[in-house]
Order: structure tokens, then sequence, then C-alpha cells
């Protein structure tokens, strides 16, 4: 069976596999020189990447990056792409990464990936960690015992990637076929070769995988059950031997082989893992936790760490970084191109359109930028240092009652700053239920481009109550939020609960590349979004309100927006403002929602906006704008993290629907309560 | 029976059996809750559940629904 590889110029297909955490995407991203993105929570990597190693020995070495798991059970998504990915694309080479501080379990895979009969390197992550602990780990004798290759490293750090690299390339060389090595119980192993031997009868050949299947059989693995379609006959002999172990034990069959593997595993690592700390030493990152998850100051630090996040964010830092940015687009830019457009005698309409159309549309939306990257590096700070995954548990009980679990809280914390972020984050969720849950509350929660919205209309109707209104409108989004999470889970996502079964992973420094990386990846996100979607939206409302039907360049009141407006404003009516230019402003707020305030301070000019409206109908038209679908930017992040039509179709719908009624239901029950109050 | 869920905070105990079952059950033991792993309750959440307990030297949270189907020795 042994054979040699002595083509050089053929293509080398290595996979990392390991435990998620375990710094496998760090990895990648030294091995291929590529940008994936990091973080200090399990789960980040959710879909499998691949790329070409760069210093390759000359080799063509072609590396993918699997999602993290903790076993190859066929159960959670993430298992069961990197399983398929192990068996059916059957890789010349397996490097396992292993966190060194954490050897016992992630040594539980390394025994399931052994058995594939596959060539494997041990990439022993974090190595400088351990030292810096004083401990130490015995490699040589760790070797020899799993008769696994070893290569310390340090993938944040870039030591030992060229050995691993070495190692991988003489491993190929040598074989493709590596026998297993037994790690059972002498009971156990005898079954498992009488099942090896069952197979060979019934496969009539011999098979390179066969102890990793006869293990799966013996467990009662569905997949391989139901891959090998045995006849009654053959069940029936396979289970013969199993029956044996089976009776003779007083557990089940997948407790049986979990079981021995970490029984094998503790008598390894008790001798190669020499601790110089006693058995109860505190680590930094116990120490930070001692508070942090304190169960009576938990909340407390949580809500501080909340706030102080968003006080940067919307507070002054945050605010003097838009005003500057804002001053640079409408100022210096807009200016600039104004009197350069004049200059050159550009005609009337090509200066609306850039100084009206993009320099207000994509400017005021770009203008936000700094503010948004401003709190995308606070909360990555949060993220890669492992305090979302605190933050998860914190919450975990109270969003139970809701239908989701404490992972949720995260993208709904961040909707209240922008909904484009807080929609990309649900990609940490662990079902579809609970992804496409928040995905539809999170829009509730009210962003900081409503704010103007809110500030205008209190200046004029709420003046004395300001607070009290803006605190109500917040008030208002989240409970809508709670009773949606409410009305779906106990409708069209029904499901069970996903379990809540989570590793919290010790604290670490954020490293600055890391950061570096996070940010970029939303930068240029939001960079190719305002180029695309937002300039064509914006150019479109230019065109809208500046011609009528007959391309005449007219008076908003005649252009074709107007029409529009006077076609949708009879749907309001019914919630107290009927008037065109309102539903103009709502139709403008889907590009950006800080434009319903600018429409509206454009098409009531002066102070004409209290005579227009009622307290009441002001009250019932923030409602409106609090709960209506959000802009274009978010509901293409909507689409794309929903990844079906259907559903953002059915998220638009609901939204607008869910809005109408609401401000609705306030306008005709505060007429009512009026009109009662006037007899 | 004493399960995990007994545990007062700082005790520790061996896990004897477990009970639920599925794709749960499987996740729990691929996470090193076997008979035999010791287990130490670190510390509880603000509202009760879920809890964090210590095995195989990780922090592992867990609720306390599924806490209380991994069975302890006496």
């Amino acid at each position: 069976m042994l054979q040699n590889n002595e083509d050089k110029n053929k293509t080398i297909s290595v996979v990392l596999a390991g435990n998620p955490n375990c710094g496998k995407t760090t990895l990648f991203n030294q091995l291929t020189g590529s940008k994936q993105y990091v973080g200090n929570w399990p789960g980040v990597t959710v879909e499998k990447k691949s790329g070409k190693v760069r210093n390759s020995l000359g080799r063509d070495i072609e590396v993918v990056d699997l999602p993290g798991i903790y076993s190859l059970s066929p159960y959670t998504p993430e298992e069961i792409v990197t399983r398929n990915c192990l068996l059916n694309d059957d890789p010349d080479v397996i490097i396992d990464i292993i966190d060194a501080t954490n050897l016992e379990r992630n040594l539980y895979l390394t025994t399931q990936l052994a058995e594939l009969a596959r060539p494997v390197v041990i990439a022993l992550n974090m190595c400088d960690v351990i030292e810096k602990n004083g401990d130490k780990i015995d490699i040589p004798f760790l070797e020899k015992q799993l008769g696994i290759p070893i290569i310390p490293i340090s993938a944040s750090k870039n030591v030992g990637i060229d050995r691993l690299v070495e190692k991988v390339v003489q491993l190929y060389d040598r074989g493709k076929y590596v026998p297993v090595k037994n790690i059972y119980s002498y009971g156990v192993d005898r079954t498992l070769r009488e099942i090896e031997e069952a197979l060979e009868g019934i496969k009539q050949h011999s098979y390179h995988r066969k102890r990793w299947t006869a293990v799966k059989l013996f467990e009662g693995d569905k997949v391989t059950w139901e891959h090998y379609n045995f006849t009654d006959e053959q069940k029936a002999h396979i289970n013969l031997h199993i029956d044996e172990v089976h009776t003779s034990k007083n557990v089940d069959r997948e407790m049986i082989i979990a079981d021995e593997r970490y029984k094998y595993i503790c008598s390894i690592t008790q001798k190669a893992v020499i601790r110089k700390r006693p058995a109860d030493y505190l680590s930094i990152s116990d120490k930070i936790d001692k508070v942090v998850t304190n169960r009576f100051f938990a909340l407390p630090f949580f809500l501080l760490v909340m706030l102080s996040v968003f006080m940067v964010t919307f507070g002054a830092p945050g605010t003097l970084l838009r005003d500057g940015a804002t001053y640079l687009i409408t100022d210096v830019l807009g200016g600039g191109l104004e009197s350069l457009l004049t200059s050159v005698n550009a005609s009337a309409w090509a200066q609306s359109l850039v100084i009206d159309g993009i320099i207000a549309g994509v400017g005021s939306v770009v203008s936000f930028l700094p503010q948004i990257m401003l709190l995308f590096t606070l909360l990555s700070l949060l993220e890669d240092s492992g305090y979302m995954s605190r933050a998860a548990f914190i919450m975990d009980k109270l969003l139970r009652y809701i239908g989701l679990s404490g992972r949720a809280f995260v993208p709904m914390l961040m909707g209240f700053g922008c909904t484009v972020p807080a929609v990309l984050a649900t990609r940490t969720l662990e079902n579809e239920k609970d992804k496409r849950l928040t995905i539809l509350i999170t829009p509730f929660m009210s962003c900081s481009a409503k704010m103007p919205v809110y500030l205008l209309f209190i200046s004029y109707f709420f003046a004395d109550y300001g607070p009290l209104v803006i605190f109500g409108i917040y008030l208002l989004g989240m409970v809508v939020a709670v009773l949606t999470a409410l009305l779906f889970k106990s409708t069209v996502l029904k499901g069970k609960n996903a379990p809540f079964v989570m590793e919290l992973p010790p604290y670490r420094m954020p490293s600055p590349k890391s950061l570096w990386l996070h940010i970029w990846d939303r930068l240029k996100d939001f960079l190719v979004r305002a180029g695309t979607v937002l300039l064509g939206a914006s150019i479109l409302i230019w065109f809208l309100q500046s011609f009528d039907f007959s391309m005449q360049m007219v008076s908003p009141d005649e252009s074709m927006l107007a029409s529009i407006g006077k076609f949708i404003s009879p749907v309001f009516a019914v919630c107290g403002f009927g008037d065109w230019r309102a539903s103009v402003s709502l139709v403008t707020g889907i590009a950006a929602k800080e434009s319903v305030a600018s429409t509206l301070a454009v098409l009531y000019p002066g102070a004409s906006l209290a005579g227009a409206f009622t307290p009441l109908s002001a009250l019932s038209f923030l409602v409106f704008v609090l709960l209506y679908t959000p802009c274009i930017a978010a509901l293409s992040a909507i689409h794309k993290e929903m990844g079906s039509l259907k559903w953002t179709a059915l998220t638009v719908v609901y939204q607008i629907f869910v809005a109408w009624l609401a401000s609705a239901l306030i306008f005709q029950f505060g007429t009512l309560i009026i009109n009662l109050g006037m007899i | 029976m004493k399960t995990l869920d007994d545990l007062k905070l700082g005790q520790t105990g061996v896990v004897s059996r477990l009970g639920s079952s599925g794709a749960l059950r499987r996740r729990i033991i691929d996470m090193g809750i076997t008979p035999g792993a010791t287990v130490k309750k670190l510390k509880t959440a603000p509202f009760g559940d879920p809890i964090v307990i210590i095995v195989r030297g990780y922090e592992l949270s867990l609720r306390v629904s599924e806490a209380k189907e991994i069975f302890l020795e006496d």
C-alpha cells in the first residue's frame, strides 16, 4: 500500500484542522499571506477558504482553512463541512493545529484525525504562552507516544512556520498512507479489528480508512451506516461483534469511544506536560474574569462597557470626527467642486447633480464613516480580547425568553449604532433560526442616523419634554423587537433553542494587525457600497426631485417626486400625516435615514413644519420613522446575510407594515383620547 | 442523584454518567465531559443561568438545564 510521490510538480493539498479559536486562521494568514478575519471567540471561520502557501520550498501547496471543530461528529454545520472535506476531498497532508495551553481537549480531535490514515502533522501553537507561564511540554515524548510529528509554532508571531511547511513536504514525499496506531483498550481494539475484517470481507479489498469506518460503525454513526448500505446479513454480522463489548460494559458505544480516547490522552499528557504552577494558580485572565463575570459585578460592568463604547462613539469624540468629516465633504470637497463647476460654466443640472445629488446624498453618509470606524475599532477590541463570549454568557438567560441565545445580544447592541455592521455581526450565530430572528429585530434598535429626525421634531413640538420623547422612542423600538421575536418564534421561526455549550476563551491582548484586518474588512465593504448602491440611489432621488415627467427642471413641488409622493400619501392619512411632503421624506429615508430630516427641511422652508403637523401627528410620524424599513445600505446587508430574497422581502414588508400599524394606532387612539377629553 | 447543577461554587465533582440525547449529548461528550472527568463549578451568570465549569483545564459555559443532565459520583 505504500506509495512514493515522486512527482514534485503535483499540487500538494493540505487542510488546516483544529479546535475553534486555536489560531487556525492566524496560521492560515501566515502561510498564505492572505487577510482573513480573526477574532477571539469560537466560530469565527464558518466556511472553508483556500489559498496557496507563499514560501513553499519550490513546491505548489494549496492549503484549506476549515471551520474550527471539537470533533468529527456530523452535527453542527462546521463539523459537517470539515468532515466532508476530510473524507471526500481526501487531502494529501493534514495540519492539525493545537492550542498548547489546552492540550487535553485539542488532542481529542487529533486522535480522530489520526484514524483517517493520512499524514498528519501537529502544529503546536501558542508555545510562547506555555513558556511564559513557566510550563514545559516534552515534545519528543509526545511525538513518540502519538506517532505524529510535532512542530512548535507561534502563529501570531510567525515562528516555526517554515519548519511546518518543510514537514508537510517531507510527509507528502513519504507517501499518502500512514498506518493507524491503536489507542483503545484490548477489548475495544479487538472488536474494532473484527469489524475491520468484516468490512474487508464485504468490500473485497483492503481499504485505507478501515479503522475510521470501524470506529464510526461501532459508535453507531448514522451517516456512516447509511453510506455503506449493508445488507441485513452484513449488518447482523457487524452488530454481533459490537454487542460483545456493548453488553460487557454498562455505557453506550458513543461514550465508550470518547471515554477511551480521553483516557489515552490523559495517560500521555500526564507525563508530557510539566506544570510549574500550583493547581489553584490564577492567571491574569482568571483574575480579570473574577471581576468581569462575577455574579454581582458582571451586569454593572457589562453596562459600563457598553455605555463607554457608545459614549465614545456618539459622544464628543465621535461627534467631533463626524463634524470634521462633514466639513471636509460638504464645505471643502462640495464647495471646491461647486466653484470648479461654476468656473467651467457647467450647466445648472450638472451642478445640481453633483452638489444636491451626489455630495448631499453619498456625502451625508460617508460623513458617518469615521464614527462607524470608531465604533468598529471599539467593538473589535472587545471581540479580540475575548469579552464578547462573556457578554453572550451574561445575557443568555434574558434572551432565551424571546427565543434567542446569548450570542444574539452582540448584533442587537450594535444596532443602536448602525444596522449595517449589526446585521453583518449575525454571522456569529449558531443556527439559521437564531440568525434570521436576530436580523429581523435588529433594525428596531433605533440607529444613530434617525437621531436628526427626532431632534428636528422635538425642537418644534416637544421642546419641554424632549429627552422623555427620545427615551420613549428607543424603548418602543426595543418593545417592538421583543414582540416581533415572540411572534416569529411561535410561528415561522419555530424550533428548539440552540444549546449553549460554549467555550470561554482566555483573554488575550488584541494584536494591532488583527485589529487592522477587522477595520479594513469593514472599511472596504462600506466604501464599495457607498460607491455603488448609495451613489446610484442618491442620483435617482436627485433626478426625481429635480425634474418633472416632461424632463424639465422644476421646483420640487412639481417634480416627479411630488407626483410619486401624492400617489403614496393617502396611505398615511390614517396615521395623521397625509401630506405628500411627509411621504416623500419617508421615501428619501430609504436611501439614508438622515435624509428624512434634510428633505423635510427643504420641503417645509422656514418654520412651516410647525404648522404642518400637530404634536400627535408628529409623534406618530416619529414612530413610523423609528420602525419602518432601514436604509438601502442596511437592506443590502440584510439581503447578504439572509441569503434569500424571500426573507429579505418578508423583512421589508413586515417592517413597513408594523411601522404603519403602530403609527396609525397611536394617531387614532390619540385622537380618540383628545376628543373624549374635549367632551 | 447528584448532578453538576447541585455543586456549589468552587466545588469539584467526578462525572458518572450523562443524560440528554442526540446532538447535545454528543457535543457535551466531545467537550470532554465523560465518566471519570473532573468538573469544577466556577461561576454563575447574573441571573443564575448559565454556569461556567472547568473541565479538562479549560472554561466551558453551559445552561442549568444542560448541567442537570450531567450526573456525578456520590
